[in-house]
């Protein structure tokens, strides 16, 4: 972006800078530390100059937002046209609790819904199931069936909101009854928005939330992503999500790195299917998680888009430029927030989520500062809601598109992310790909280990975490108000689920049911077949059962 | 030939949440501090967990839980403890656990409940001070 | 009764906090594990004793998992020992085998057990020794050791089994030199395991191509089996194979077999029980001081001064059996 004229004379006179005015205050007073780093082991120079990106070539690594290689953002006017989306996580007890909890939400004014499911439903097992106990509408709300699903979108038009369902196993079975729901509520197929997360393959090393083994896993998710390319024209049918890895352990290097591996995946998958790339890959987006350190997390969103631009585009060939746009969500780090001083979490998720917007995401969901210690209470999400408004409104962060470009820190950041994520590409490519990779225990490993890393850095004070190992309070009071689920919940959901399968058509189920068996062992595209079932009241735990008998369960490698 | 006494530990998550991360981290810093470690993976029924700890005779149990469930699982994990006789195992527990069940969850025979940021340290000194000294 | 009486008639019936226990004695407490075992000893040898090793990654726990649920559909009763390494650095370690295993746990005929190595092979090879034996006591008709095949103590470990499993795996780096090692020569079948993958048949011809090198005179020739661990594939087959060995060697080798298996145990326990006692004896005396002072004084070598040593407590002895 310099001429090299210039750039060497920067050079020498940063040399001067570094022997004279440098040395003496260094003399007077010594750096902090011998060796600063970020979490992906990156040092950090003290000082940055136009001399570190003097090999930046601005049309080529940067840009115009909007066009190729989409550093600067998908949009041209960004967040100036459009605020990102504010889409908030929820999702307790019954399907009327949650039921109740989107409308609160739509009515203070979020756009999108997301909704958690709980532990059994994530599973693929019925509240009524022996290993539902105790976890029914938990962490989550409990869907087992259609009845379910109708009185959770209950009086919300399918065609006036988008929604976010993180489900991942059992992806294929959510969406047959969303799609169910919206033909009931008169809505055409083609105008259902949202997300289903379905990514199986990092269940497999982050989340580990896995039902079947990988190769089905793989199919199942690639189902949806071809069922939607054919039916659903609007919705995304996976989100790609580096979360979870980061969650688990993983740097943000390694997410970056790991995740857009198993987009490449995905990509390979649906290309068997016989679709050509540009007919499924604009559908395909992204979630990412956003953790404290500001710069770091920025050069990531920014690496990620124009590395999976260049991915889409030399490897797979793209020619629409809709197939080389990273749409991503952004979910500030829950594993971030202290069960200590829980009030300091708001001023980590408002860092986070400001990295999120200076990054370019396209959706934000911001963790509530009691996530440590329970499931958010109301009064918690609206103030995580109203972070995310503060900096849309007040910061002044969403007037400019991708304010923080041409910095030279920001700049030489974003290429060394992109540039070691590539490493890693290349080395799981030798490997033999995605699941051989899996299968070795590779992404297991790497994972595991940064998480012991970080963990002994904050035990040996090598990192601070403000009140957990300095400025910490001695029998610290909880000041939080915990929510608690009914413990009703369980037993209400169990009889409505006892009653429904008591009185739905018994023989068209067992009709449906082997017709699924059958489906599945002829490999073929299960999404009609599963549409079918859910709306003969063919329950969750049901199709699963069949499809474990069919695929087998999946047996996690321990990789410690 | 001297054989030699080695803490014995059973790290186990009972329930459906897949938060192993905490429990890893855990088994890890125990077996650095010289331990033998046995991880019994996710979603353990209780029945497991302790037919486990009976058939691997361990001198410690730490039970991981972040879904929620522990109130609906931990006492039936005691129970069977107390109806195999693994009386003298001690037991510890960890991941998201509110304040005001940690009274509970020692009546029923928890010896310890460590929070979210407890420094692996300081259970791998519980665990030293607390493992119950069997011949 | 005193409590190990009270542990071994536990063994015996089966209890199964009683066969916990009497495992932890034979890895903690030798000199109770002698006494332990000669209280059980006139029970045992009813078992077939199966080891399986192999490198890692070779989906040994899976393998292992398959056979147990073989042998109890056909309604026999199975115990397992998964021997996993001690860090040499932290003397902690980490026993991750049982877990693909899990679902077996509450299975009232399995029993599995994790041991660690503990840095001692000979020390983990005569613990794992007692607690086959503990097992077959109890009454499991098959007893399976599985260990992650690496070095000499694993070698050690292995030949506690009657029939010995080696299994491989494709994909686990091109060489096969980590069966090469000692495990040639000690396995009665061989495995390739997760043969749905690519290079499965090099593998197979790889392990044929070794064996060929063998030219022994051979009355069982180690068949090669394929197997799918995680699918289940090959195992009837494997289960086939196993069985044909174990009659085979019933037809003659298992008693020289056993034989075998007695001398080297015998002269294993001698050589312990006298060196534990003269070492013992020695190390009381002033003269054993002195002459450690000597070898590194140079005056004199190791051997020679234990020649001399042992010659001197020789006369001792002979001496007293004169007087």
């Amino acid at each position: 972006m310099f001429d090299r004229q210039k750039i060497e004379e920067i050079a020498k006179e940063k040399k001067r800078w570094e022997q004279t005015t440098l040395t003496n205050w260094v003399k007077q007073c010594p750096e902090r530390r011998k060796e600063f780093r970020n979490h992906s082991g990156i040092t950090i120079k003290g000082l940055y100059t136009p001399e570190d990106i003097k090999n930046l070539d601005y049309m080529r690594d940067l840009g115009f937002p909007g066009e190729y290689p989409f550093t600067r953002g998908l949009h041209a006017t960004m967040y100036r046209g459009r605020l990102w989306t504010m889409r908030m996580f929820a999702g307790f007890g019954t399907a009327e609790d949650t039921n109740k909890r989107f409308k609160y939400l739509l009515s203070e004014g979020e756009t999108g819904l997301s909704t958690a499911f709980d532990y059994p439903t994530i599973m693929g097992y019925d509240s009524d199931h022996p290993m539902a106990k105790g976890e029914v509408g938990v962490c989550g709300v409990a869907i087992s069936s259609l009845q379910d699903m109708e009185i959770l979108f209950d009086g919300i038009p399918l065609d006036k909101v988008t929604t976010s369902m993180t489900i991942n196993g059992p992806a294929s079975i959510l969406l047959a009854m969303y799609v169910a729901v919206g033909d009931k509520q008169g809505v055409p197929r083609e105008k259902l928005g949202g997300t289903t997360q379905n990514d199986n393959l990092k269940e497999f090393f982050a989340q580990k939330l896995c039902i079947f083994p990988p190769k089905p896993s793989l199919k199942l998710s690639t189902d949806v992503i071809e069922y939607c390319a054919r039916h659903l024209p609007k919705w995304n049918p996976i989100s790609i999500s580096g979360y979870h890895i980061r969650e688990a352990g993983a740097t943000a290097l390694q997410e970056l790195a790991f995740t857009l591996y198993d987009g490449i995946a995905y990509v390979e998958e649906t290309l068997k299917r016989g679709l050509k790339v540009d007919e499924f890959a604009p559908r395909l987006s992204f979630f990412f998680a956003s953790h404290n350190d500001f710069f770091e997390e920025i050069a990531k969103f920014r690496a990620a888009r124009r590395l999976w631009a260049r991915i889409m585009k030399e490897r797979f060939h793209a020619k629409n430029p809709r197939s080389m746009w990273m749409r991503m969500h952004v979910q500030t780090s829950g594993c971030t927030l202290t069960a200590q001083q829980p009030l300091n979490n708001i001023v980590r998720t408002t860092i986070q989520a400001l990295a999120a917007v200076l990054g370019g995401t396209q959706s934000l969901h911001t963790n509530s500062f009691d996530e440590a210690l329970c499931l958010p209470t109301e009064e918690s999400v609206r103030v995580a809601l109203r972070t995310q408004q503060i900096i849309a409104y007040e910061s002044g962060a969403a007037n400019t598109v991708d304010p923080l470009a041409g910095a030279y820190y920001i700049e030489d950041l974003t290429n060394k992310m992109e540039e070691k994520a590539m490493e890693y590409i290349q080395k799981i490519d030798d490997m033999g790909g995605a699941i051989a990779a899996i299968e070795k225990g590779f992404f297991q490993k790497e994972i595991a280990d940064s998480a012991y890393r970080y963990q002994r850095e904050i035990e040996a004070k090598d990192r601070i975490i403000v009140g957990v190992n300095d400025y910490t309070i001695e029998d610290e009071e909880c000041p939080v108000k915990l929510l608690r689920v009914d413990p009703n919940v369980e037993k209400k959901q169990v009889e409505r689920l006892q009653k429904l399968k008591r009185e739905r058509d018994s023989r068209k189920v067992k009709e449906v049911l082997e017709k699924l068996h059958y489906a599945a062992e002829k490999d073929e595209n299960l999404m009609p077949t599963i549409i079918e079932a859910v709306k003969a009241y063919v329950t969750l735990g049901e199709i699963t059962e069949v499809l474990r008998k069919v695929y087998g369960e999946y047996k996690e490698l321990i990789i410690i | 030939m001297q054989g030699e006494r080695k803490i014995r530990v059973l790290i186990a998550k009972p329930g459906l949440d897949s938060h192993d991360r905490g429990a890893k981290v855990v088994a890890r810093a125990l077996r650095d501090a010289g331990m033998e470690v046995i991880y019994t993976g996710l979603r353990q029924t209780p029945e497991q967990i302790v037919e486990t700890a009976l058939q691997e005779d361990v001198d410690v149990i730490g039970l991981s839980i972040l879904s929620g469930a522990h109130m609906a699982l931990f006492p039936r994990i005691m129970e069977l403890l107390k109806e195999k006789g693994l009386t003298d195992v001690m037991v510890f527990a960890g991941g998201i656990i509110p304040e005001e069940d940690v009274p509970e969850l020692k009546r029923i025979g928890i010896k310890e409940v460590f929070g979210p940021g407890t420094p692996t340290e300081n259970i791998i000194k519980y665990v030293l001070e607390n493992a119950p000294k069997r011949s | 009764m005193s409590k190990l009486e009270e542990i071994a008639n536990g063994v015996l019936a089966g209890n199964r906090r009683s066969i916990a226990r009497a495992i932890t004695i034979t890895e903690n407490t030798p000199e109770e594990a002698q006494k332990l075992i000669a209280l059980i000893y006139p029970h045992t040898g009813k078992a077939h004793i199966i080891g399986l090793t192999g490198p890692g990654g070779a989906g040994k726990s899976t393998l292992t998992e398959k056979i147990v649920r073989e042998y109890r559909r056909v309604g026999k009763t199975v115990g397992v020992i998964a021997v996993d390494p001690t860090s040499p650095f932290t003397g902690g370690a980490f026993l991750g085998d049982r877990i693909r295993m899990q679902e077996l746990s509450t299975d009232e005929g399995v029993f599995i057990r994790s041991m660690a190595t503990r840095n001692n092979p000979g020390g983990i090879a005569k613990a794992t020794k007692d607690a086959v034996k503990i097992l077959d006591a109890a009454g499991k008709d098959v007893i399976i050791v599985e260990t992650v095949g690496a070095g000499q103590s694993e070698v050690e470990i292995i030949k506690v089994a009657q029939t010995i499993i080696v299994v491989h795996a494709p994909g686990l780096g091109d060489d096969i030199q980590a069966i090469k090692a000692g495990m040639m020569e000690i396995a009665d079948i061989f495995v390739v395991n997760k043969a749905d993958r690519e290079n499965a048949e090099k593998t197979v011809m790889d392990i044929q191509a070794v064996l060929q090198l063998d030219t022994r005179e051979k009355t069982w020739i180690p068949p090669i089996i394929k197997t799918v661990a995680v699918t289940g594939e090959g195992i009837p087959q494997l289960i086939e194979k196993i069985e044909e060995h174990r009659v085979f060697l019933q037809k003659g080798l298992l008693h020289k077999r056993s034989l075998e298996k007695a001398e080297a145990e015998l002269i294993e326990a001698i050589k312990e029980q006298v060196t534990g006692s003269i070492i013992g004896k020695l190390k009381r005396e002033r003269r054993f001081e002195k002459v450690l002072q000597q070898i590194v004084d140079r005056e004199i070598d190791p051997a020679s001064a234990a020649e001399r040593l042992l010659n001197q407590e020789l006369e001792k002895n002979s001496q007293n059996d004169e007087a």
